[in-house]
């Protein structure tokens, strides 16, 4: 399959770019929610247009009443969000939650699917226990009690954890934190007996939770997939997130380069447009190497994925690290490139900086995925 | 099953049947590459079987018309061809800078007898070329070249020097640039084509930090060229030149495959392994920017083939493509510890590891440096001023 959009992902492309211009721009979303206060993180209605543009259902299957579309299109979406910046629940939701309850009972997707779809029900992923991704080591305990679980822990960085309609909660039924079995996905509703929610407040003004379990009561209904056996589950979500970030990503990235080459073109000092100036000529140049192999990393992971291949697992390691190191670069020189103007809030560019600091800390840092290279390719 | 994978099946049919298994290692140094030429001394029958099986199908140019020798493969299915190979760890059959370089600028500029004739030596392996392009005076400033061809009516009377002559010594032909008209430079320059046994032909090795001699001074003193050895218009040839580096870009910077593309890590852990978290840590990062490199050199040709990459984005991958390679041999140096300093020893294939890392302190100069590179990004795809 060659490595570029077919027609059909190239004219969904087009209408998506087009649609989050024009209502996921940053000032009409980033800046007003964040100046407003908003507690949510994101604008219910602009979700809604998500549902009505059939965005929501993106990889949710046709039987389920999606769109059965794949990473490559997720992908797409999520390009336009991060170039954009705009708050929106549809990684988390979209991406992530559904690609959990693809492999839920029927029962428990009719709990929420039509909800997602219809734009009117959002999810988060509670996956992390301390400040750095480890979901190698899960300890938060969910026992059997009755006809379910009794969940007891504490998860933290889940994003959209105060306003979701469900978390999908990474517990351990069974042997001890580092081990590969014994875990068990759930969905657990927000605002289950037990829950605390702490809702903070994060540097690109996404709203996360510190999430506590105190003896939280889910009914047998609530296991997504198997009991125990949830490892294997755990790591397609994780996958499906960690593409999508990294798809993420490389739409800040270019967002970014795009202003910084703007101001390139157009801030004059000692008489001449400063992208006269070969020093500044060639680190754009450098840039924009860096962010067009990102890109290329991506597309290749996002294919492989969509194709089952064995190579994917890596090959999504290897995107998430090179789209975080080139995004990185990108908001760097992009706030060094503006100057002064580029340490101040009026600037966007700004903004791109503090977005890439999340969206690269999102599901394990570029340091993290190196590490993984390096294991999954046998040192 | 759909016309493609048929395609693949049968191509997989004759890759088991017909290369031999010394065919299917990697090549250990240039020395094992089969370059073709009259002069060519095969190193083993089956180097030679193979060369010959492809030649018979086309194989070695793929995507070449068969008119011309090639096998008139699809684009689609010259990446299975390649997949194919890369699955068996077949070597190519032959490499040259006819295939690379002369080849693209002769199906684009060529006259219908230059294809049929020139194309079909380089297809079949019989001429091996060289580029006789920088000269002592211009390297990164190209165009200033002064090797001067004086017009004598049906021919050219070429005088002059060329330098960094890859192989010169051992090219049957060069492709040639030449000044034929002093007061015009950009429109001054023609493409010339000939025999590196004409009279007035001599050719000097160069000794590199290496310790070997893969480039060569090319003198030439009243070497006549017949009026028929022009590519492209007269005093056009800057074009010609200007289209093939762009090949020759693409050639050095990796992208059609290969060792370049590898991640290394798991090959030091074979080799010695790797007791140090930093090291770990580094081969990590170099194999993430290598895989990452992989899929963008994957994307380049799919978007080449489609004409759906940027004209100048061959700039990017030489540069983006030879810093990596230079990052890998460090990386294989360090890993290699005091036994890769070895310079000569039996053990070491003759400092095979040392005499390569050297040589690809080259590769962001030859063929245009990294600096060239990065200025012609910002000028051509960026549109920075004044650039």
């Amino acid at each position: 399959m060659p490595l570029y959009h077919t027609e059909d992902q190239a004219m969904l492309a087009e209408t998506v770019t087009g649609f989050i211009a024009d209502e996921g721009a940053i000032k009409t979303q980033l800046r007003r929610l964040r100046d407003s206060g908003d507690s949510a993180g994101y604008d219910p209605a602009l979700w809604a247009q998500f549902a009505e543009m059939g965005l929501t259902g993106i990889l949710v299957s046709e039987a389920d009443g999606g769109l059965g579309l794949g990473h490559v299109e997720a992908g797409i979406v999520l390009r336009e969000i991060g170039r954009n910046l705009t708050p929106s629940p549809f990684l988390s939701t979209a991406v992530v939650g559904a690609t959990a309850l693809g492999a839920a009972s029927d029962d428990l997707k009719g709990r929420y699917l039509p909800g997602v779809i219809a734009g009117k029900q959002v999810l988060a992923l509670a996956i992390d226990e301390g400040a750095k991704h480890r979901p190698e080591r899960i300890g938060l305990r969910a026992e059997r009690a009755g006809n379910g679980f009794r969940l007891t822990g504490a998860k933290q960085f889940v994003v959209h954890g105060a306003t979701a309609d469900a978390l999908i909660v990474a517990a351990r039924t069974a042997g001890s934190d580092s081990d590969d079995d014994g875990v068990t996905l759930f969905a657990v509703p927000r605002d289950a007996a037990g829950i605390g929610h702490n809702a903070v407040r994060l540097v690109d003004s996404a709203i996360a939770s510190h999430v506590t379990f105190d003896g939280v009561d889910v009914d047998g209904g609530a296991v997504i997939g198997e009991v125990d056996g949830g490892r294997a589950l755990l790591n397609q979500v994780l996958a499906a997130g960690r593409i999508g970030a990294a798809a993420e990503l490389t739409g800040v990235g270019i967002g970014a380069f795009a202003r910084t080459t703007d101001y390139l073109k157009t801030r004059k000092q000692f008489g001449k447009l400063i992208g006269e100036f070969q020093a500044l000529q060639h680190r754009a140049a450098h840039l924009y190497a860096e962010l067009e192999i990102a890109d290329a990393a991506v597309i290749k992971a996002q294919q492989l994925l969509d194709g089952g291949s064995s190579q994917a697992d890596l090959m999504v390691s290897v995107a998430k690290a090179k789209a975080s190191r080139a995004t990185n670069l990108a908001v760097r020189e992009g706030v060094q490139m503006h100057g002064g103007v580029g340490m101040t809030d009026e600037f966007d560019i700004g903004l791109f900086m503090k977005r890439d600091r999340a969206l690269a800390e999102f599901l394990g840092d570029a340091s993290y995925h190196a590490d993984r290279v390096a294991t999954l390719s046998g040192y | 099953m759909s016309d493609l994978d048929t395609f693949r099946a049968e191509i997989r049919a004759w890759l088991d049947a017909n290369c031999p298994a010394e065919m299917r290692k990697p090549v250990q140094d240039e020395d094992d590459v089969c370059w073709g030429g009259r002069n060519f001394v095969f190193k083993s029958e089956a180097q030679k079987v193979w060369l010959e099986r492809c030649v018979a199908k086309g194989y070695t140019v793929p995507d070449w018309p068969q008119a011309y020798g090639g096998a008139g493969l699809t684009a689609p299915q010259a990446k299975i061809w390649r997949e194919e190979l890369a699955r068996i760890g077949a070597r190519p059959p032959l490499s040259s800078f006819g295939i690379w370089m002369l080849g693209p600028a002769l199906l684009k500029f060529g006259t219908e007898d230059q294809k049929v004739h020139y194309l079909g030596h380089i297809a079949r392996g019989e001429i091996r070329w060289c580029q006789g392009y920088s000269e002592p005076g211009s390297g990164s400033d190209l165009v200033s070249l002064q090797t001067f061809g004086e017009d004598r009516g049906d021919h050219w009377v070429v005088n002059g020097q060329k330098i960094w002559t890859s192989y010169a010594d051992k090219a049957d032909w060069i492709f040639c640039l030449v000044r034929t008209d002093k007061a015009n430079k950009y429109q001054g320059i023609s493409f010339l084509l000939f025999d590196m046994t004409t009279p007035g032909v001599t050719t000097k090795p160069i000794k590199l930090i290496s310790g070997n001699s893969p480039f060569c001074e090319t003198f030439f003193d009243n070497v006549v060229v017949p009026k028929h050895q022009i590519v492209g218009e007269l005093n056009r040839g800057w074009d010609v030149a200007k289209y093939l580096l762009g090949h020759e870009r693409e050639m050095i910077s990796g992208a059609g495959g290969g060792e370049r593309l590898n991640a290394i890590g798991a090959v030091v852990q074979r080799h010695g392994g790797i007791d140090n978290p930093v090291l770990r840590a580094e081969l990590a990062q170099f194999d993430i920017d290598a895989l990452a490199y992989a899929a963008m050199g994957e994307k380049f040709l799919d978007e080449a083939k489609v004409g759906r990459a940027h004209p100048a984005q061959p700039n990017m991958m030489k540069y983006a493509g030879t810093e990596l390679n230079k990052r890998r041999h460090e990386l294989l140096m360090a890993a290699g510890g005091s036994t890769a300093l070895e310079w000569d020893s039996p053990a070491t294939r003759g400092g095979a590891a040392a005499r390569g890392w050297l040589r690809t302190k080259a590769n962001s100069i030859e063929g245009g440096t990294s600096e060239v590179m990065l200025n012609v990004v910002a000028k051509r795809i960026l549109d920075l001023p004044g650039a």
